[in-house]
């Protein structure tokens, strides 16, 4: 008889629990938890490049200042909008996802990931120009006057951060496309969508991100030369 | 229901609305950063910039990623991870900034490595 009961209880799992959880709240917690520590070493991650900044900035500001006055502050500004805007329809799918609202959480998905690819569409144009003004850090880079070589570390710096948090990106979109098919397969409901929240968490570390290094590297003011 | 396990884990509901009004505030506020970046502020400007980014990002840890309804444990993680980058950005400073601006008297030591006497 407790076998019998056993077997019903297995029957009535969610497909998605992992056998060593009670059940999908305590799961969702623990996926919660693991996905924050995830985080926290992103933020070590990232934290050493900008501890890196903020040392080459205090030493070099006029050449700081002269390599980001060579940035378009205005695509930097339309890609913050955009990032922000696409951490708001994350926002929404997870939200979606948690009213059970299968067709909302596709929809949701697909426009973050049209927005992700808008704000690497302005990246590429961005980086393009860099090439053809010869300021990207190696051989071929040019900068006339003395602060030619600080200006080349602003620059190392802008590539190494930008790039770092571009190839978040990169990695993001497929993994919100993937998400966004599973979604219409019908693989969430209301009591399971910790997967869609998860990916929410990373996309917006990455809009986090995004918005300490707009001001960082599109931002430094000219009229205070130190 | 009243099981404190399953209490505890209760996923909150967020009204959408809320999370637009965040959004305006995030879009507000990164225009008071462009507008904060024409202004002179002096030794300030960084400062103004990066409250004005922590405020944002505040926003997002709070609202859109739901730290606001989190556990503690989730908390806690949370302020870890930031107290961890405020000891390493913070100790670099620490050096960098000092640097030339404290300088203690050389050591004279003799062949034997004995230290000597300032004359």
């Amino acid at each position: 008889m407790s076998e019998a009961v056993a077997h019903h209880a297995e029957a009535d799992r969610h497909p998605a629990l992992a056998h060593h959880f009670e059940g999908l709240p305590e799961q969702k917690e623990a996926a919660g938890l693991g996905m924050w520590l995830f985080l926290a070493q992103e933020v070590m991650f990232f934290g050493g490049l900008f501890a890196c900044y903020t040392i080459y900035r205090n030493l070099y500001p006029g050449a700081f200042a002269a390599g980001s006055a060579h940035l378009n502050w205005k695509l930097g500004a339309f890609n913050t909008a955009v990032l922000i805007g696409s951490s708001l329809t994350m926002a929404m799918a997870v939200h979606a996802a948690a009213v059970g609202k299968r067709r909302q959480i596709v929809a949701y998905l697909l426009m973050t990931v049209v927005l992700g690819s808008v704000f690497l569409g302005v990246k590429v144009v961005e980086y393009a120009d860099k090439f053809h003004h010869h300021l990207v850090p190696g051989a071929h880079f040019r900068f006339e006057g003395p602060l030619a070589r600080p200006v080349e570390i602003y620059y190392s710096l802008y590539f190494a951060m930008t790039g770092l948090h571009a190839l978040h990106m990169v990695i993001g979109i497929p993994i919100l496309l993937t998400l966004a098919v599973l979604a219409h397969r019908g693989h969430y409901s209301a009591s399971y969508y910790a997967p869609v929240e998860m990916t929410g968490l990373y996309w917006h570390f990455v809009d986090i991100v995004w918005i300490f290094l707009f001001p960082l590297l599109y931002l430094i003011p000219t009229h205070a030369p130190h | 229901m009243s099981d404190p396990i399953s209490e505890r884990h209760e996923s909150h509901i967020v009204s959408p609305l809320l999370y637009l009004l965040v959004f305006g505030s995030l879009m507000v506020l990164t225009v008071i950063t462009v507008a904060a970046s024409r202004y002179d502020f002096g030794a300030w400007n960084t400062v103004v910039a990066m409250a004005i980014a922590v405020l944002k990002a505040t926003l997002v840890v709070l609202f859109f990623m739901h730290v606001r309804w989190s556990s503690r444990l989730v908390r806690l993680m949370v302020a870890a991870a930031f107290a961890w980058l405020a000891l390493l950005i913070g100790g670099a400073l620490s050096d960098y900034d000092t640097r030339g601006r404290v300088n203690p008297p050389v050591e004279k030591r003799s062949p034997t490595g004995a230290l000597l006497e300032d004359r």
